[in-house]
């Protein structure tokens, strides 16, 4: 693995670094070193030196493809695993960007760590975090443990089954084994199981730590509106305080907003300060809408998006 | 729960089918449970989410949406849209654990009042198994409070 994410590393670099000597791009948005433990932090090349910057690891979760709403003047290449790659088409089908306004580079994803149950697996602060093959080693002022990386990825991350951009210009690395969706998805279904109001419980349970910051809107690269349902006031949908009420109007909401749209990059749920669960939400979403419109989002770039059309035969076996 | 609990259900119905045989019971004279409020759109297309959650929110115990069958849209395909939008918020909203059946959707054309009558019917009978709605309801007398009005919210509940 270390091999492997040294061998991409340095052709990102390269790649970058080509594409701006060339001018084919204004600018190139990937992954940087950062000055916290077990994280990246996205960066802006706009020099063919400064593609030296450019890192790869597991600790590179960040979905990049919101940043392409603040370029739509420029041409850009981005750096993109499954997931991003995903939200690129889904916004390309929604017109978002000019042909050819991108380059993408394309690196099949080895799933990312989880940086909040690595630092729950330790007593203390965490200092300082390295790969090493499939293991991470995680330092601190006294201590000096050895994780097993595949014990601490994102959940969003266990149940992707695209790990391989599409759609990309380039693709760096061969394409990794995807997994199949029948293994995919056991905790919706676990989920399910459940009586209505163990999960109406849980629900409420975990929007009740809500605290309305909206880091999951912004970090999501599907939430773009120019007026967020959050922010309209006629009509008024939901109130700016913490009423339970609100609070769950508020996530239900923004899911249902990713109907069709979400790439499952799990963004939301990490950049969450109060960790609530919200890719449940979203997944269940996606095994919807591929149950009952035979859709999957970030897949095909010449399809509708399946809220805006429909088919004759379409299932209304709940319509009375 | 009070004994005398009469489910109030709102029904968003589309003009040109649903609300059109809604009035033709009413005109024949069909006796149907006096216990919706109608709110006319002018088709099952129009319906945002937000209103039956809005609705369930404020208090609404069950929701009924109707809309022209397929292929009778007045604007040709509104109610496909409706339908596929209809198929995922069920879905969902059963999935948070909304009771089955506090949201409901039938298709009744401007002929079908006798339909119309039989669907109030179902789900006003539906929805009084269910009880008055306590889920998601948002407390009015918690307002202002912040925080605190959360946790005294789910703890009540």
């Amino acid at each position: 693995m270390e091999e492997r994410s040294k061998a991409i590393q340095d052709r990102i670099r390269e790649k970058a670094k080509e594409l701006l000597s060339k001018k084919e791009v204004d600018l190139v948005i990937g992954f940087g070193e950062w000055t916290l433990p077990l994280r990246t932090t996205p960066i802006f090349i706009r020099t063919p030196e400064g593609a030296e910057d450019l890192i790869w690891n597991s600790f590179c979760e960040n979905n990049l493809a919101i940043y392409l709403h603040k370029f739509s003047q420029f041409k850009v290449g981005i750096v993109v695993k499954g997931c991003d790659a995903r939200s690129i088409i889904a916004l390309s089908l929604e017109k978002r960007f000019k042909p050819d306004q991108l380059f993408l580079i394309g690196v099949p994803c080895q799933r990312m760590v989880d940086r909040r149950r690595v630092k729950k697996a330790v007593k203390g602060e965490i200092l300082r975090a390295h790969e090493q093959g499939d293991q991470i080693i995680v330092e601190g002022e006294d201590f000096n443990t050895t994780l097993r990386r595949d014990d601490f990825l994102y959940p969003s991350c266990q149940v992707c089954t695209h790990r391989t951009p599409m759609g990309t210009n380039v693709l760096i690395g061969d394409p990794v084994k995807e997994s199949p969706l029948i293994e995919t998805h056991p905790e919706i279904k676990e989920f399910e199981k459940k009586s209505p109001e163990e999960r109406w419980r849980f629900f409420e349970k975990e929007s009740s730590r809500c605290i309305r910051c909206y880091a999951c809107r912004e970090v999501c690269p599907m939430c773009y509106c120019a007026e967020c349902f959050v922010d309209s006031s006629n009509p008024k949908w939901i109130e700016k305080g913490f009423s339970t009420s609100d609070l769950e109007f508020y996530h239900i909401v923004r899911a249902y907003h990713q109907t069709g749209r979400c790439s499952g990059c799990g963004a939301c749920e990490r950049a969450c300060p109060m960790e609530i669960r919200l890719t449940y939400l979203t997944q269940k979403l996606n095994l919807d809408v591929r149950e009952l419109f035979d859709f999957e989002t970030g897949i095909k770039a010449d399809t509708l998006p399946p809220l805006s059309t429909f088919e004759i035969d379409d299932r209304q076996e709940f319509i009375k | 729960m009070e004994k005398n609990w009469e489910p109030k259900i709102l029904a968003f119905l589309c003009n040109w089918c649903s609300y059109a045989g809604a009035d033709l019971a009413g005109t024949s004279r069909i006796q149907y449970p006096p216990n919706i409020r109608v709110i006319r759109v002018p088709c099952s297309g129009r319906i945002n989410p937000l209103f039956i959650l809005k609705a369930l929110q404020a208090g609404i115990d069950g929701v009924l949406i109707s809309g022209c069958h397929p292929g009778d849209c007045h604007y040709i395909s509104g109610n496909y849209i409706g339908r596929r939008k209809s198929a995922t918020l069920k879905r969902f909203l059963e999935y948070l654990g909304l009771e089955e059946g506090r949201v409901q959707f039938s298709w009744v054309s401007a002929a079908e009042g006798g339909k119309f009558s039989q669907v109030v019917d179902e789900v006003v009978q539906d929805i009084k198994k269910l009880g008055p709605a306590r889920r998601f309801v948002k407390r009015e007398d918690l307002r202002g409070q912040g925080v605190e009005g959360s946790r005294k919210n789910i703890l009540n509940t």
